[in-house]
């Protein structure tokens, strides 16, 4: 029984070695090599500066931007140091609550979409409470208003939103989505750009 | 509905097609002779053997194979237990994250070594990159490489006969870890990082957010990413049917999964092992239709499960669509169904679907919140697991408890028909018998006393967090996972309370260990039987019509045993919406 002993502690060690040291750093290694941006959190920068991670969604809230799904995290929204879901269940009247509040507040915030359904994942959590994307029909629902906010003609907000939606693969290995951080990234140079076309900026309404 | 139906084929399709070629590989890594593969693996391999004093020539009987068993588990749960206790005083540690304390050690240790993976904790709140590769990343591969040699070992059982031993744990551990995962997960990583997820050692990153925003009167002007080695992680985690995740939101975190298409593999891959030892045990027991007939009888039980959780979650909640919401699902405009806690890249059907291969094989593992689930997709989660883990089941784990089953229905058809019981030329005595039952009704005894001791202790009470019916599905669902090793959760429950680590600990090492032994027990006492000639009078277990009993005998064990519990949980949850679509409509 001890020479059992004795060799699977060998054997464990070994084995540890290999799985938890060899096994790690050969595919970071490999990751550095091949895919340095990936590995790296797929980070975008602008003007040199970090300004977030195209994978991870931040929390808009001014109108002339697209505004994310709900997120769960805490102590604040989209804290992509700890993911987490609301974890309501279907028929929990809190989560029944957080709908309400958050469809009027849609309402209020869009009167230009008035008589139209909201989105239903404008006004649900996702999962991880960090997720970067929302629906084409959320992203349409929301257009009016940053055109309006933003002082940019619709038709150039649709063009943006085109340009950021991507489509799964094969039309069914996942879903159509608009990245919102990357869209607001170019709704951002695009203000950027009337601001120094314009010398003086326009009255906010 | 239709491109759910079209994803879950795929998905299964695909799996299958793969599974054929890797259950020949299978066959070669196991029979232990020299093949093409061996001129890569074969020096590591020979190195760790004689490093340890193994002799790979050794037979061991079942009894010492399965002390053995034992014995790498106890040393995998001790060195994890100390790593995790010890979390603040080893190194790669950037966050400065404290030990997780006795409680919260001993139920991480239980979980990881019974491949349940059961977490009380969030990766990325409270773990070091040391602890998640030395710690939980060397179980990841050990736990899931004890779970593959009960197959094995029992599959040995029907091709040997006349001889004592029922092969060499040390060698079929080595090559497990060696031949199978090791190479599958480079793959598997290296695919996933192509894709965006992440596998750095790096400090969590603080970026300058494009717009900051007001928080409970501060401005928050800096986001902070959470870093590490998740490629590497999720690979084995998956291949394995670990699913613990390296991040909270597990393989719903966009630096784990970030797009449909690695949702996609991973599904795949959850099923790939399962499915690969289906076909290597028909190989083995030189029966290639009796492959056939445990695959209809895991596709029987997963695939029509799987659509009607698919079905429930995409027609979405009553109660959103009284409060002004559309969960209408147009392909072009995406985002239907019931999306609370569901990530808009995957979708709800693809989330269920994830949801049901998760629980059906042991991974556990989450793409969404199943906490948030319809009341019937929720039922359908728990109801895969409360068959037993058996389609497919987890790696290894799940098919010799299928085979348990079959040796169960060979019973139960060849009385029927009044034939003596016998399954690939070997004849099933009451031993057997006994073994097979024993090893089938330990989940069940555990499940239903777990959840009344839970249900009837305030400790076990003040962890719910949703009311009425949905609160007695997260108890429930907090017994059934870690009662038969899946792992995952309603995630609403705080499992971390002392209550909870100290009963979810006991009941996935009672089950790991109780259900499993007395298959080894079977494949011992198989080995050592004489091989019979198989008559006119031998019931044929390789045909439909066996296939479907078998599944209905699995139905009625579960159901039996458990309809009882899912009515006082999801069942009612269910009927209570209309009344509460009403209420709201009034609003």
């Amino acid at each position: 029984m001890i020479r059992s002993l004795r060799t699977a502690l060998i054997l464990f060690v070994c084995l540890s070695a290999i799985t938890g040291i060899v096994y790690p750093v050969l595919v970071t290694g490999l990751a550095y090599l091949v895919f340095p941006y990936q590995a790296h959190g797929s980070l975008l920068k602008v003007r040199g500066k970090v300004v977030g991670s195209k994978l991870i969604g931040q929390n808009f809230t001014a109108p002339e931007f697209f505004w994310g799904r709900p997120s769960a995290t805490s102590p604040m929204p989209y804290n992509a140091a700890a993911s987490n879901a609301s974890s309501l269940g279907p028929d929990n009247p809190t989560l029944m609550e957080h709908v309400v509040k958050r469809v009027s507040y849609l309402k209020k915030m869009d009167p230009q979409e008035r008589g139209k359904r909201v989105p239903v994942d404008l006004v649900t959590s996702s999962f991880s409470g960090l997720d970067p994307d929302i629906s084409p029909a959320s992203a349409q629902y929301q257009e009016a208003r940053v055109a309006q906010a933003g002082g940019l003609p619709v038709s150039q907000i649709r063009v943006l939103v085109r340009e950021n939606t991507h489509y799964p693969l094969l039309g069914f290995l996942g879903e159509p989505v608009v990245n919102v951080l990357e869209l607001n990234l170019a709704l951002h140079q695009a203000y950027d750009i009337r601001k120094s076309r314009q010398p003086t900026p326009p009255m906010k309404s | 509905m239709m491109d759910t139906i079209l994803l879950t084929g795929s998905v299964v399709l695909a799996a299958v097609i793969l599974a054929w070629p890797l259950g020949w590989y299978l066959d070669l890594a196991y029979g232990g002779r020299r093949f093409w593969a061996t001129r890569f693996f074969g020096p590591i391999e020979t190195a760790i053997y004689s490093i340890s004093g193994i002799d790979p020539s050794e037979d061991m009987s079942w009894k010492r194979y399965a002390l053995l068993w034992l014995l790498v588990n106890l040393l995998g749960g001790i060195f994890l237990y100390l790593l995790l206790y010890f979390q603040p005083f080893l190194p790669l540690n950037p966050q400065h994250f404290r030990g997780l304390g006795a409680g919260g050690s001993f139920n991480t240790a239980a979980s990881f070594i019974t491949n349940t993976n059961w977490q009380d904790y969030s990766g990325e709140t409270a773990l070091s990159y040391c602890s998640q590769v030395l710690g939980i990343g060397v179980q990841y591969f050990m736990a899931a490489a004890t779970g593959m040699v009960l197959a094995v070992g029992l599959s040995r059982g029907f091709s040997r006969a006349d001889q004592a031993g029922i092969g060499n744990l040390w060698v079929d551990l080595t090559r497990t870890v060696i031949y199978i995962f090791l190479p599958l997960s480079v793959l598997l990583a290296l695919f996933l990082i192509s894709q965006g997820a992440i596998q750095n050692f790096s400090p969590y990153l603080r970026v300058h957010l494009v717009q900051p925003f007001l928080n409970a009167g501060k401005l928050v002007t800096h986001q902070m990413l959470a870093m590490g080695p998740a490629g590497s992680q999720t690979a084995i985690e998956i291949l394995g049917n670990n699913g613990g995740g390296f991040f909270n939101a597990n393989a719903g975190h966009p630096f784990q999964s970030p797009s449909g298409v690695t949702n996609w593999v991973l599904m795949v891959g959850m099923l790939l092992l399962p499915f690969a030892l289906v076909f290597y045990f028909g190989r083995v027991a030189r029966n290639r239709k009796i492959a056939f007939s445990l695959m209809g009888v895991i596709l029987l039980l997963l695939v029509p499960l799987a659509i009607l959780s698919q079905q429930q979650d995409l027609q979405g909640n009553p109660v959103f669509h009284a409060l002004g919401v559309t969960q209408a699902n147009h392909p072009q405009f995406s985002g239907g169904g019931n999306m609370e806690g569901v990530e808009d890249r995957f979708g709800t059907g693809a989330s269920a679907l994830f949801g049901a291969i998760a629980t059906g094989t042991s991974t556990g593992a989450a793409n969404s919140d199943y906490d948030s689930f319809m009341p019937i997709s929720g039922f359908v989660n728990l109801f895969l697991m409360q068959l037993g883990e058996i389609a497919p089941g987890g790696v290894g784990s799940g098919l010799a408890s299928l085979i348990g089953f079959f040796i169960i229905s060979i019973f139960l058809g060849s009385l029927m028909v009044g034939r003596t019981p016998e399954f690939l030329g070997k004849k099933l005595e009451a031993y057997e018998m006994k073994m097979a039952a024993f090893s089938i009704l330990v989940m069940p005894v555990l499940v239903l006393v777990g959840t009344a001791i839970a249900a009837s202790l305030p400790g076990g009470r003040a962890a719910i967090l949703n009311p009425g019916p949905h609160g007695f599905s997260e108890i429930l669902y907090a017994v059934t996972s870690p009662a038969n090793n899946n792992g995952s959760a309603f995630g609403g429950l705080d499992a971390g309370t002392v209550f909870y680590n100290v009963l979810t600990g006991i009941l996935m090492l009672l089950n790991r260990y109780l259900a499993y032994f007395p298959l080894l027990a079977i494949a011992g006492s198989l080995a050592a039987k004489k091989r019979m000639t198989a008559t006119a009078g031998t019931l044929n277990p390789a045909t439909p019509l066996f296939a479907i009993f078998s599944a209905v005998v699995i139905l009625l064990v579960g159901a039996l045993n458990f309809i009882p519990a899912l009515a006082l949980g999801p069942v009612a949850e269910q009927l209570s919406l209309p009344a509460l679509h009403a209420q709201a409509v009034l609003h």
